[in-house]
C-alpha cells in the first residue's frame, strides 16, 4: 500500500499535537527544567515538525496521484484475503485464546491460514495437527510456558 | 565453556536452522534471530548466544543460494549480487559462484571476528573512562548514523528513529520513574518487550510481505553440483585483493549502527566493479563481485558485535536483538562486561570461530541440499512460523499483550517499509531510547543545567562535534554546491 506522504505526515503532526498537549500534564521537578516530559515533549516536537516537512512534500510531489494507492495485490482477491487472514487470525488469537484454550484455536487458525495461502485442505488439515502438537509439546512441555486450556482447562495435564 | 555437548548440540541445530532460514527465500537472518529468542530465553547465556551467532552466520551465507539458483536473493544480504551469481548459473558456472559464496563468506566471517577480537578489548578499556556525556553523543552519533546510511530520504529515517523513541519512552522506564502513556495500564507500565516488537517487526512483516507478494515462483536452475571448492585456491590467490577490501569494508560497515550486512553487501559490490580491471565484466556473471560482497557481508555480522558489546549500541538489527537478550541473561553489554565476564567474553570469541569454521561442511552440505531446500513449500511454512511467532511472544512474559504489541509492530513494520521508511533507524531508537534519555538527564544534572557541560571533556566534545558535523554538514555542502553552480 503506498500511501502519500501527505497522508502519513498528516498523522504524524496529529500525534505530536497530541502528546505535546499530553505531556503538559506530566509533574516537573522543582527546580529543574528536564522532568519527564521533556524526552517525549522534544519527540512530539520532532513528530509535529517532520509531520509539516511531510505533509508539504506530499502534496507537492502528487501530481494527479492517488492518495493512497494499492499494488497489484489490492486487486487480487486471493491477496487481499490471505492478508485478512493473517491480521485477522493473530487479533481472534489475542481476543480468543483465553477463553478457548491454545489446543482449539491453533489449529483452527493453522487451518484458515493454510487455505488462505493457497495449500489443499487434506494437507493443510494434517499439517495444523502436527503443528500445533509439535509447539504444543515443545513450548509447554519443554520449555513450561504456560500456553493457555481454555475451556479445555478441566482436562489439563 | 564453549565445547560442552549442551553448546555444541545447540550450535549444530541452529547451523541447520540458520541454513534453512537463509535458503528460504523470504525468511531472513533476522528473522532467523527474532525466532530464535525465545527459544534461547530458556537456555544459559552461552548457548544461547552460540544459538544466535551460528545462525545468523549460516543464514548470512545460504541466503546466496537462491540467489544462484533461483535469482531470488534467500536473505537482504545477499540481494546485491543476486543477478550476477544467477548469470553464472546460466552460463553453467553455479559451482564456482556457490562455492566462492561459502569459501569467501568464510573468510570474510574470519576476518571480521579477528577485528572483533583485536579492537573490542581496546575499545573497551578506552570506553571504561567514559561519563554520562561521552555516551550521550555516543547514542546521538549512532542515532545518527543510523539516518545517514540507511535512508534514501533522511527526512523519513528521522521520522521512523522519532517513531522508535517515542515507543521506548513508553512506560515507568525513565529518570523520574514517572508512568509515561500508559493510560492506567498495568502491561504498559514496563513498556513495550523489545523481543515481541522485533518478533513483529522482523517475521510477521515478512510473512505479510509473502502473502501480498504477486510474483510467480521461479523454477530452480536445474544443473549438477559436484565440487564445489574446486578452484577456490586460484580465486583466492587471484582475487585476494578484493577479498581483503571486502572484509574491511563489510567489518567498518557492520561495525557502524544501522547498517548492516546488506548494506555491506551492495557497497563492497559497487566498489569492487568500481575498481576493478575488468568492470565490463560485471553483470554478465563474473566471480570478482561476488567474492568481495560475499566476503563483506559475513565480516559484517561480527562487526557489528563490537559497538554491541563494547558500548550496548547495535550495529545492525541482529545484535539489536542480542543486546536484547544479553539483558535477559544478565551480560549486560558495555565495557565492564570486559573486566567482570572476560570468560563470557572469549566464549563469544571461539563462538565466532567455530560457527565461521564449520560454515564451510554445514554449507557444503547445504549447498548439495540445495534442490530439496528450495521445493519446501512456502505457503505451508509461512502459517507454522506464524504460529511460532504467537508461542514465542508470548514465552517471554506469558502476557496475551505482547502478542498484541507483535502484531501491531508486524503491521507498522510492512506499512513503513511499503513507503520507504527504513525500519533500522526505528529499533536503535527502540533499543537506545532509554539510554539516550538517562545519560542526557545524569549529564544535566552534573552540569548544573549547562549545555556547554556537554563540550568540557575532549573526548565528549570530540564526539559532540562529530554528531553535530553529521547533522549540519550534508545539507550544508549540498548548499554550498547549488551555489557554486550558480543555480
Amino acid at each position: 500500500m503506498k500511501i502519500n506522504d501527505a497522508i502519513i505526515g498528516a498523522v504524524l503532526a496529529l500525534l505530536g499535537a497530541v502528546v505535546l498537549f499530553h505531556v503538559q500534564s506530566f509533574p516537573t521537578i522543582p527546580g529543574q527544567q528536564y522532568g519527564p516530559g521533556l524526552f517525549p515533549g522534544t519527540i512530539a516536537l520532532g513528530f509535529l515538525v517532520c509531520g509539516v516537512l511531510l505533509v508539504v512534500s506530499g502534496v507537492r510531489s502528487r501530481a494527479g496521484q492517488p492518495w493512497v494507492a494499492g499494488e497489484a495485490w489490492i486487486r487480487s482477491v486471493p491477496h487481499v484475503r490471505a492478508f485478512l487472514a493473517i491480521v485477522a487470525g493473530l487479533a481472534a488469537y489475542i481476543v480468543l485464546a483465553d477463553v478457548v484454550g491454545f489446543l482449539i484455536i491453533a489449529p483452527i487458525l493453522l487451518v484458515l491460514w493454510f487455505v488462505a495461502l493457497g495449500v489443499r485442505l487434506k494437507t493443510a488439515l494434517i499439517a495444523s495437527i502436527i503443528t500445533t502438537l509439535v509447539i504444543w509439546f515443545a513450548f509447554y512441555r519443554l520449555l513450561r510456558v504456560p500456553l493457555p486450556w481454555g475451556v479445555l482447562t478441566k482436562f489439563a495435564f | 565453556m564453549v565445547f560442552n555437548l549442551e553448546t555444541m548440540l545447540v550450535v549444530a541445530g541452529s547451523a541447520l536452522f540458520g541454513l534453512f532460514v537463509g535458503a528460504v527465500p523470504g525468511l531472513t537472518a533476522t528473522m532467523a534471530t527474532a525466532l530464535l529468542v525465545p527459544v534461547t530465553f530458556f537456555m544459559p547465556p552461552i548457548p544461547a548466544i552460540a544459538a544466535i551467532v551460528t545462525a545468523t552466520a549460516m543464514a548470512i551465507f545460504s541466503g546466496d543460494i537462491p540467489g544462484a539458483l533461483l535469482r531470488m536473493p534467500g536473505t537482504p544480504a545477499s540481494a546485491a549480487y543476486t543477478d550476477e551469481a544467477y548469470a553464472m548459473t546460466r552460463k553453467g558456472m553455479a559451482e564456482t559462484a556457490l562455492g566462492a559464496g561459502l569459501v569467501f563468506s568464510a573468510i570474510g566471517g574470519l576476518f571480521g571476528t579477528l577485528v572483533l577480537i583485536v579492537s573490542a578489548p581496546a575499545l573497551a578499556e578506552f570506553a571504561l573512562r567514559f561519563s554520562s556525556f561521552e555516551y550521550f553523543w555516543l547514542v546521538l552519533l549512532g542515532l545518527t548514523c543510523a539516518i545517514v546510511i540507511t535512508a534514501e530520504r533522511p527526512l523519513k529515517g528521522f521520522v521512523s528513529l522519532l517513531i522508535g523513541l517515542f515507543v521506548a519512552s513508553v512506560g515507568l522506564g525513565n529518570p523520574a520513574g514517572f508512568p509515561r502513556f500508559t493510560f492506567g495500564n498495568t502491561e504498559l507500565m514496563g513498556g513495550i518487550g523489545l523481543i515481541p516488537m522485533m518478533i513483529g517487526m522482523f517475521a510477521i512483516s515478512e510473512v505479510i510481505r509473502y502473502a501480498v507478494d504477486t510474483t510467480t515462483a521461479a523454477k530452480v536452475f536445474d544443473q549438477p553440483i559436484h565440487n564445489v571448492f574446486r578452484g577456490m585456491w586460484a580465486l583466492m590467490v587471484r582475487y585476494w585483493r578484493q577479498l581483503l577490501r571486502g572484509s574491511v569494508l563489510g567489518t567498518l560497515v557492520g561495525a557502524l549502527p544501522g547498517a548492516g550486512a546488506d548494506i555491506a553487501a551492495w557497497m563492497a559490490y559497487a566498489i569492487s566493479k568500481k575498481n576493478s580491471r575488468e568492470p565490463e565484466k560485471f553483470g554478465t556473471g563474473h566471480v570478482e563481485g561476488i567474492i568481495e560482497s560475499g566476503a563483506a557481508n559475513n565480516s559484517a555480522i561480527a562487526g557489528a558485535w563490537i559497538p554491541a558489546l563494547v558500548f550496548g549500541i547495535p550495529g545492525d538489527s541482529i545484535t539489536a536483538i542480542v543486546i536484547g537478550v544479553l539483558y535477559m541473561k544478565n551480560m549486560n553489554p558495555g565495557p565492564t562486561l570486559f573486566t567482570q565476564n572476560p570468560q563470557n567474553i572469549y566464549a563469544v570469541y571461539v563462538l565466532f570461530i567455530l560457527a565461521n569454521l564449520i560454515m564451510i561442511p554445514f554449507g557444503w552440505w547445504c549447498i548439495k541440499a540445495s534442490k530439496q531446500i528450495l521445493r519446501v513449500p512456502r505457503n505451508v511454512l509461512m502459517p507454522i512460523i506464524l504460529l511460532f511467532c504467537i508461542v514465542g511472544a508470548f514465552a517471554i512474559n506469558n502476557t496475551v499483550f505482547d502478542i498484541a504489541a507483535m502484531l501491531v509492530a508486524g503491521v507498522v513494520a510492512y506499512v513503513l517499509e511499503e513507503n520507504g521508511y527504513p525500519v533500522a533507524p526505528a529499533i536503535l531508537g527502540v533499543v537506545l531510547g532509554t539510554m539516550l534519555e538517562e545519560n542526557f538527564v545524569t549529564s544535566m544534572i552534573k552540569a548544573e543545567g549547562n549545555l556547554l557541560g556537554f563540550f568540557d571533556r575532549p573526548v565528549a566534545a570530540t564526539l559532540g562535534v562529530l554528531t553535530l558535523g553529521a547533522w549540519f554538514l550534508p545539507p550544508l555542502i549540498r548548499r554550498m554546491r547549488r551555489v557554486a553552480l550558480g543555480s
